[in-house]
């Protein structure tokens, strides 16, 4: 019997349908763009998303261990005095070593962690490119460039030279591809830095490689690590920073502060160093969300307006449908479905024309400059988006469906079939 | 006699613009197979008593049975699949789907009963098109007919679920004489011929006379034709 009426109400929302193709186009239309523009928008910002996320994380590390010299420390006072009333005004910090103690015991410890993918000690200088009488500002970073590599995959980042060159050349560097454009130097020449003690030094560029940030490419050379501590007139057991991979870089929260408690000195995760980013990340998701919800929200009223025309043209319809027999919920469900139908059929459409706007927008020439090397809009083709697209349109024509039905559903057939 | 149609004591007020009583204590018990005319001047209340009748107005006070079942306090629910079963309707305009052929506008109650086969269905379709003498239009579209063709429709349309009652209000108010004269006729045939029950609310004097049994309402009550 049920199954007999719900058969009868898709017969009769069918016909409803067909006999005003026009009316029930443009309500689907409606649909299909705001789900379209959806999962092109969505697409678009996601893939930009991700794209800045990869290039940040290639160039930093999930937890990066350093002594923080202006880490604000108590005063004397205090640590005499506890209980009582202290007042110590602007209280600068001391002379104190960013160097870290006992590196070699600490990377160790650090690698037996088998949440970690790898742990790479560094230090860096800041240094003076010296291109004829200009002078490049720049930094040169002493790293273990095996292990650097397996933080940041430094091999395929390379474009010219190897990075196995630098183990063999003690006064090697490799130089980001910007930094050796300015300089005008090519792999095999000689470059001479001036380290900020005033010492020169004449080293040999052994490879090139491009991160794809202009930040990074334009300034930033590696070196083996005593070539650095030479830099800086330390001595071997100089080293500044300890940068850290794991396998799940969600983590990095938890075993920053484990490893901040361990070693007594600051460990920063990268949602911290990175909270700009964060930040731009969701304020994208909440233009992306409200531009599709409005659209949705549009195509939403569309399909209210269109389907109370309807049952206002078909009020005679309901009502001897309802003498004949059909309770409030057969004619609520005859309306239902005609809208359920409008939504499924738009949202599909809709997920085709983001698609095929997808496609495009991903062959977009694009010219990223020096800042980033991008040479088409990177979209995201996640199936997810398309789920959420599809249940997104169907839900938007459900509540917009829903109102006008259950009014038509609570039609008096006397009033319209007495009244003349 | 069989009682297919037994009220008692049915009341009702309008409460808009102010409490009216529209009726007065009705108590009327209808005959399988009688052809009734419910006749009265403007305002008297039969349409109401005709809507109260049908089972669509639920707001009265009194009670109501129809072939033996109990109707007064049902909801709407209850009552809208009993109509489907029992009660047949014909109005003054066809009320016609629009974009439905003759023969889909006829299977539709019968679709919704769901009790018998498609095939079927169609096959009884034809056949209540063929007793009103349309059975040629059944592929059309119902809003290509001619009035008098469309409310043959209709008819056809109240008959197929073979209800007990057929409810008509003013069945032939927007007909020319020729055309009410054929529906008078198909009633007649039908209330002796197949022993339908017809109650027609109605401002044709000549089709009131003719019919068997003709109950007259003034302000709320029935004045005349308690018994036949």
């Amino acid at each position: 019997m049920k199954s007999n009426g719900l058969k009868l109400s898709i017969e009769i929302a069918r016909v409803h349908l067909f006999s005003k193709p026009k009316q029930t186009i443009i309500a689907m239309l409606g649909v299909t763009f705001g789900i379209g523009m959806f999962i092109a928008l969505v697409g678009l910002m996601t893939g930009l998303n991700n794209f800045t996320e990869e290039i940040t994380m290639t160039s930093s590390p999930d937890i990066h261990v350093y002594n923080d010299v202006t880490e604000p420390r108590k005063s004397i006072l205090e640590k005499e005095n506890p209980e009582g009333f202290n007042l110590v005004h602007h209280q600068k910090p001391k002379i104190e070593s960013p160097k870290l103690r006992n590196v070699n015991k600490m990377v160790e410890l650090i690698r037996e962690d088998e949440r970690v993918l790898g742990a790479a000690p560094t230090l860096s200088s800041q240094v003076f490119y010296n291109y004829g009488p200009v002078q490049l500002n720049g930094n040169i970073l002493g790293v273990e460039i095996l292990e650097e590599n397996k933080l940041f995959g430094l091999r395929a980042k390379m474009k010219e030279g190897q990075i196995e060159d630098l183990l063999t050349n003690h006064d090697g560097i490799i130089m980001g591809k910007g930094l050796a454009k300015k300089l005008n130097a090519k792999k095999g020449d000689r470059v001479v830095i001036t380290t900020p003690q005033g010492y020169t030094m004449t080293l040999k560029i052994v490879g090139i490689f491009q991160m794809g940030i202009g930040v990074v490419d334009n300034v930033r050379s590696y070196a083996n690590i005593s070539r650095v501590q030479t830099i800086l007139q330390q001595d071997q057991s100089y080293i500044t920073d300890v940068n850290v991979k794991l396998k799940n870089r969600h983590l990095s929260k938890t075993v920053a502060a484990e490893l901040q408690g361990k070693f007594e000195t600051r460990a920063e995760d990268w949602e911290t160093a990175n909270a700009t980013f964060l930040t731009g990340v969701i304020i994208r998701n909440i233009i992306t969300y409200a531009v599709s919800f409005t659209l949705l929200i549009v195509a939403g009223f569309g399909i209210y307006n269109i389907l109370n025309m309807t049952i206002y043209n078909k009020m005679k319809d309901i009502a001897i449908l309802k003498a004949m027999g059909f309770a409030g919920g057969d004619v609520k469900s005859i309306f239902m479905i005609q809208s359920l139908v409008i939504g499924l059929v738009g949202s599909f459409a809709g997920l085709i024309i983001g698609y095929t706007l997808s496609v495009l927008i991903s062959k977009t020439p694009f010219n990223g400059g020096d800042i980033i090397s991008l040479e088409h809009f990177p979209v995201n083709f996640d199936p997810r988006y398309y789920i959420i697209g599809i249940v997104f349109g169907v839900a938007t024509t459900a509540i917009a469906g829903y109102m006008p039905s259950r009014k038509a559903a609570k039609i008096d057939p006397i009033e319209i079939l007495r009244g003349q | 006699m069989e009682k297919v149609l037994i009220t008692n004591n049915v009341t009702k007020y309008f409460y808009e613009p102010e409490k009216f009583q529209v009726l007065k204590d009705i108590s009327l018990a209808v005959n399988r197979g009688e052809f009734l005319s419910l006749v009265g001047k403007s305002g008297c209340g039969k349409s109401t008593l005709m809507y109260v009748l049908s089972t669509m107005d639920t707001d009265y006070e009194g009670e109501l049975e129809i072939a033996g079942v109990r109707l007064t306090g049902k909801a709407q629910n209850e009552l809208a699949p009993f109509r489907n079963m029992h009660i047949g309707f014909v109005f003054q305009f066809h009320y016609l789907l629009p974009e439905f052929t003759v023969l889909q506008n006829v299977m539709i109650p019968a679709l919704k009963r769901g009790q018998v086969s498609r095939a079927e269905t169609e096959e009884r379709a034809y056949e209540k098109l063929k007793i009103l003498g349309v059975e040629e239009q059944a592929l059309k579209r119902s809003s290509k007919l001619s009035g008098g063709q469309q409310q043959r429709v209709a008819i056809a349309r109240a008959l197929i679920n073979n209800p007990d009652i057929i409810m008509c209000d003013e069945p032939t108010g927007n007909l020319d004489s020729y055309n009410s004269q054929v529906v008078f006729d198909i009633f007649h045939q039908l209330t002796h011929t197949h022993k339908q029950t017809i109650i027609a609310v109605t401002h044709d004097e000549e089709f009131a006379r003719k019919s068997d049994r003709v109950v007259e309402m003034s302000d709320g009550k029935i004045i005349n034709g308690l018994h036949k």
